[in-house]
């Protein structure tokens, strides 16, 4: 048979080739032209799981971990395995409700589907563990997964330590996207200063997941993985246990406690009232302890050794004397004849404790006896040196050496946020006097008070100066951290560097000021910080201050003030401290610098600190206007919350009102008429109102 | 395997043999990559039967030993019981009708027991191939009769047609492969070109908006017009054809495609279309009384054709290793050990993993041509171009879906992807191929 159309078969062939050409081409291009495929799948099927290194440890100066970790546990549930399950009695477990069961299952599946585990509910108290861990065979489908947290074994330092919390947006971005959602970094305190060394390096580990976002496996058997690095540790000067003691004093207080190391600018202890338990922002309470702390107008998140603002009143005097020996204005043997107040002003101000007798003889005894007068006189002589011709300028010295004293400027600790207390600057007299103001203006400047500011911190730093006769260091907590880099040694090295400040000021200066430290102690104001066998140099202070409430700028009572540094010879340790209208500087300040100084000098108490602690410490010297202000900054967001939402049960709450059928606030409330009740509901809501809060008083009264 | 009947096994085409082991081996070794589960022990899983790959394995010696019977049966056999094979074929795809198993919303299979399962339509290839040649060696039939055409059309077409009413329109289509049988035996031309223009209009209508593409065929129109102004100064017939021409292809694109996209194709037969091309199925062509409106509904066999393509192109040039391929592992890719088998080849072996594997294919169907040609036999020749057509078809379907060049149409790649029916379908298609050709000095009628 002849064979036709054999050309055909030629053609065949031919759409044969040009199809698997075409196939072939396309291949070529997804494999070999176009990289994005070889990513695409990577994102398909690789799950980077980061993996969180543990945080830095930091230690006090004899080794004692005082911020470590611990682990505690997350619940999770994997919602597509929940079944079989009796709902009542875990909801009865885990102490919620079947709704509010519902709604987390829910919230977790949408979140993560429900194939994969989301947190049903993060950290876990002990006791909610430990049930669940006895029952969890019962639970398909949930999970306890460790989690670290922060402890803090000696419950102190809140403000020092800090605490961490999970990265918002903004902190992402600050970092240049350096972290990501779900890390934690360092809030506030040492935490968040030295972040980059506690923070640790993350690891990350490929996980391989398949298309329900299931993890399968390890990614090419963890070749890539990375492991997490820890945080290093920080080796500070703090003494856990002279720390511990200070808070103990400072508790129902408000002020401050600082001792430093003057030899190296260490800080021993930094204590502030009120404080509160660094375990409490920890942990599953975290939340609601950060608002309760945060509501309270005692401040107990502020540190005060370095944001309390406080006259420094006449525990200033001894900066004021060296200021004037130097200049030359005086001589140690300078005396001033005291009668009781300052004249030379017209005016009779300031007043002075005692009136004559040679009191303020010379420096010494000015020092010891704290003679208001004589520090006047020679905070006008150094202002009114005749070798600036004019006050202003006068001035300007003087400010000069307020400065290099560390007062007036930020002292550069290691903690966020630190105040740099105020000296004022001519400018502000110019504007308040029109210009034409003199020595005698700012008189009070003389002894510590007017518009001088100090903090504790800047208040101590000082003593260290005086101590030093002229040096100080930056004060810090870090002494070194472990597997010190350059980076970190950069840190530390501005805390390594000697400010020679006032070494200007003879020796003979220095010790003229310092003897009469130390006759303060001996038979001046501060007997009571008299330790046997230790030269004790201080001075108290007791300085007036006000506060504004309700519209009134109220007297309140004198913040007692007491700086001191001990031994005399070779000092160890400097000590301020400063306690917010408890009176005078002997009273209370002087007692606390004691204790803390036998603390640590002797590591022992003498049995009469043993009782002036407990004495101290049971002592609620609360400023009494609190109260007030807590209710009336409570009633201020009831009402705003009330005019957002007209849900009163806040403003009840404040009133104690909503408590349950029989208690006794109900009882005794209801037992009014029902038109004193809408009053104080109305007075809550307009709390502002000084006539209506008259009429409130009138009403609780009768 | 023929060593006892010398005769038999010195005409046999050992290449087609060793070309065939070859792919089976790749391909219980491709379901192996794709369905192995990390730990299990490999050699009891292949002995098991429990696993995809150890049941393909068994298939594929089922499928030996019955293409060892096919090369002991006489070679007569084939062409004097063909009708017999077609005639079979038909009450087979008929008799899913009232016994089909509803699998996977497919009206297509037959099951017998629990495990066994059995798909016509593949078979009927086989029925439709043998029939096909027996029709056209027919000593009486004139091919270049237009009758004759369209009885040879009617052979193919019918099993088609049954099948399209089993909602397998893939299968259908590799009915349509048979028309290049045709083709080889003296179809006119005019019918592949009208053929591929059809295609050509019915993607341009997807691809451009259809009043610039009426202009555009205008244009061209007018543009041949032009081209052949001086043959039309002759005769003015040829531009009423020129004319009639642009018209039905305007009418074609204007009415008939859109109408085909509306009203005859299914839902997913739309959406795989248009993730071809990779573009949202348009609001004129949803049906769907639940949609909203303006809005795309997602497009799951949009899914599957990226996920493919993700696969492929994450293997690069030398790819990622057998068991390696981290689309094909874990599940990301649809139907991986069957009609996406190709991407676990692409993304384990790479391009050139896939390339050898293509190069493998084009060996095979051009031996399969060079042995049509030498048969002296019509119904060897026409069953072997047949043969040749069947494997192209799903060959060049299959792969081109998996890079997205076609759309996803549920065929299998010959000897290749899981499945038992698919299996033995083309083992015994190339096998009774090898048998006529060990007898090529033969006349068969």
């Amino acid at each position: 048979m002849p064979v036709f159309n054999q050309s055909r078969s030629r053609i065949i062939r031919l759409i044969f080739l040009l199809s698997f050409i075409v196939i072939i081409a396309q291949l070529f291009y997804l494999q070999v032209i176009s990289g994005k495929y070889s990513k695409l799948a990577m994102d398909n099927a690789v799950f980077p799981k980061i993996i969180w290194p543990e945080r830095g440890i930091i230690y006090d100066r004899k080794g004692k971990a005082i911020l470590n970790n611990a682990i505690m546990f997350d619940l999770m549930v994997t919602p597509a395995e929940v079944k079989n399950f009796d709902t009542l009695s875990f909801c009865r477990l885990m102490e919620i409700d079947t709704a509010e069961f519902n709604k987390r299952i829910r919230d977790a599946v949408f979140r993560n589907k429900s194939v994969r585990p989301s947190v049903f509910q993060a950290l876990l108290t002990p006791q909610m563990q430990a049930r669940f861990e006895e029952n969890n065979w019962r639970f398909p489908g949930f999970a306890l997964v460790e989690r670290p947290v922060r402890v803090y074994p000696y419950n102190v330092a809140a403000h020092l330590l800090g605490y961490i919390n999970e990265v918002d947006t903004r902190d992402i971005e600050r970092s240049g996207n350096f972290y990501r959602q779900g890390d934690y970094t360092g809030k506030s305190g040492l935490e968040a200063v030295y972040e980059r060394v506690l923070m640790g390096q993350r690891g990350v580990q490929y996980l391989i997941k398949d298309n329900h976002n299931r993890l399968v496996g390890q990614y090419e058997n963890g070749i890539f993985d990375t492991a997490a690095i820890a945080g290093r540790g920080l080796r500070t000067y703090l003494d856990v246990d002279l720390q511990q003691l200070a808070e103990k004093l400072m508790t129902n207080k408000v002020g401050a406690v600082v001792a430093l190391d003057p030899k190296t600018g260490g800080i021993l202890a930094m204590a502030s009232g009120p404080t509160f338990d660094p375990n409490e922002l920890t942990g599953p309470e975290k939340n609601r302890n950060y608002s309760r702390l945060v509501l309270d107008v005692a401040g107990p998140l502020l540190n005060r050794a370095i944001k309390g603002q406080y006259p420094p009143g006449s525990t200033f005097k001894p900066l004021g004397a060296l200021v004037a020996l130097d200049e030359g204005v005086i001589t140690p043997s300078y005396g001033f004849p005291c009668p009781g107040r300052y004249t030379l002003c017209g005016h009779g101000k300031p007043a002075c404790t005692h009136a004559g007798g040679g009191h303020a003889a010379n420096l010494r005894l000015s020092i010891a006896n704290s003679c208001n007068s004589y520090y006047a006189h020679v905070y006008r002589l150094a202002v009114d040196n005749p070798k600036y011709h004019n006050a202003k300028v006068g001035y300007t010295h003087w400010k000069e050496y307020m400065n290099a004293f560390g007062l007036g400027i930020r002292l550069g600790i290691d903690l966020p946020s630190e105040d740099k207390g105020n000296i004022p600057d001519t400018s502000v007299y110019n504007k308040e006097y029109n210009g034409s103001w003199g020595s005698c203006t700012n008189l009070t400047l003389g002894i510590g008070q007017d518009k001088m500011t100090a903090t504790p911190l800047q208040l101590a730093n000082a003593m260290c100066i005086i101590a030093n006769k002229g040096y100080y260091y930056t004060p810090h907590f870090v002494k070194s951290i472990d597997d010190e880099t350059e980076e970190d040694t950069v840190l530390l090295n501005r805390y390594r560097v000697k400010h020679e400040v006032l070494t200007h000021i003879p020796d003979t200066a220095y010790r003229s000021v310092i003897n009469g430290m130390h006759d303060v102690v001996v038979m001046g104001t501060a007997r009571i910080a008299q330790i046997p066998g230790i030269d004790v140099c201080a001075k108290t202070g007791t300085a007036e201050n006000y506060t504004i409430l309700d519209g009134q700028r109220i007297k309140l009572p004198n913040n007692s003030m007491f700086v001191c540094f001990a031994p005399k010879d070779d000092p160890k340790i400097a000590i301020a401290v400063a306690v917010q209208n408890a009176g005078f500087g002997a009273t209370w300040g002087g007692p606390i610098a004691r204790i803390l100084l036998e603390k640590y000098l002797n590591d022992t108490l003498q049995a009469k600190s043993v009782a002036d602690l407990e004495r101290i410490a049971n002592a609620n010297l609360m400023p009494a206007y609190l109260k007030r202000l807590q209710f009336k900054t409570d009633s201020t967001r009831a009402r705003d919350w009330f005019k957002k939402t007209s849900d009163s049960s806040y403003i009840k709450i404040y009133l104690g009102l909503a408590n349950t059928t029989g208690s006794p606030a109900k009882e005794r409330s209801s037992k009014r008429p029902q038109k004193d009740r809408d009053a104080q509901l109305w007075l809550a809501i307009l709390p502002d109102n000084r006539s209506l809060y008259k009429h409130q008083q009138a009403l609780i009264t009768t | 395997m023929s060593q006892q009947n010398p005769a038999i096994s010195k005409g046999i085409d050992w290449s087609l043999v060793w070309i065939y082991l070859l792919l089976a081996a790749i391909g219980i070794m491709a379901i192996f990559g794709a369905t192995y589960n990390d730990g299990d022990p490999v050699v009891q899983s292949f002995i098991g039967f429990k696993t995809d790959y150890s049941k393909q394995l068994y298939f594929f010696g089922f499928s030996l030993l019955l293409g060892f019977f096919i090369l002991l049966t006489d070679s007569k056999f084939f062409p004097a019981t063909a009708n017999l094979w077609y005639v079979a074929g038909l009450l087979l795809l008929l008799l899913v009708f009232p016994f089909h198993s509803n699998v996977k919303g497919t009206e297509s299979i037959i099951r017998i027991g629990s495990s066994f399962q059995f798909q016509p339509a593949e078979f009927c290839k086989i029925c439709v191939a043998l029939a096909l040649a027996k029709y056209l060696s027919r000593p009486e039939t004139d091919f270049s009769k237009t009758r004759s055409q369209l009885i040879a059309a009617a052979i193919t077409l019918l099993p088609a047609g049954l099948t399209i009413l089993q909602s397998e329109t893939g299968l259908a289509l590799v009915f349509l492969a048979f028309f290049l049988v045709m083709y080889r035996e003296g179809l006119p031309s005019i019918v592949l070109v009208i053929g591929f223009v059809v295609a050509a209009l019915v993607v341009a209508t997807l691809l451009i908006e259809k009043n610039t593409l009426a202009f555009i065929l205008l244009g061209i129109g007018a543009f041949i017009a032009l081209l052949l102004r001086r043959l039309i100064r002759r005769n003015k017939g040829i531009l009423f054809r020129i004319v009639i021409v642009v018209v039905v292809c305007v009418a074609f694109v204007w009415m008939i495609v859109p109408f085909m996209f509306k009203n005859v194709l299914a839902r997913h037969q739309v959406e795989r279309i248009y993730s071809t091309i990779g573009r949202d199925v348009p609001g004129e062509y949803i049906r769907d009384t639940v949609q909203t409106p303006g809005k795309p509904r997602s497009n799951t066999a949009d899914y599957n054709v990226k996920q493919s393509k993700i696969a492929i192109g994450s293997g690069g040039v030398l790819g990622k290793g057998l068991l390696k391929g981290t689309q094909t592992r874990y599940g990301f890719v649809p139907e991986q050990r069957t009609d996406f088998i190709f991407d676990t080849i692409g993304e384990g072996f790479g391009f050139a993993g896939s390339f050898v594997l293509l190069s493998i294919y084009i060996i095979l169907l051009f031996r399969i041509i060079a042995v049509a040609e030498r048969q002296r036999s019509v119904f060897s020749r026409c069953y072997a171009y047949g043969v040749a057509a069947v494997f192209f078809f799903h060959i060049g379907i299959n792969v081109a879906m998996t890079v997205g060049l076609a759309p996803v149409i549920g065929i299998p790649l010959p000897f290749i992807s899981y499945g038992g029916t698919s299996l033995l379908t083309f083992t015994i298609l190339l096998f009774i191929l090898i048998r006529l050709d060990a007898d090529r000095q033969m006349i068969l009628r």
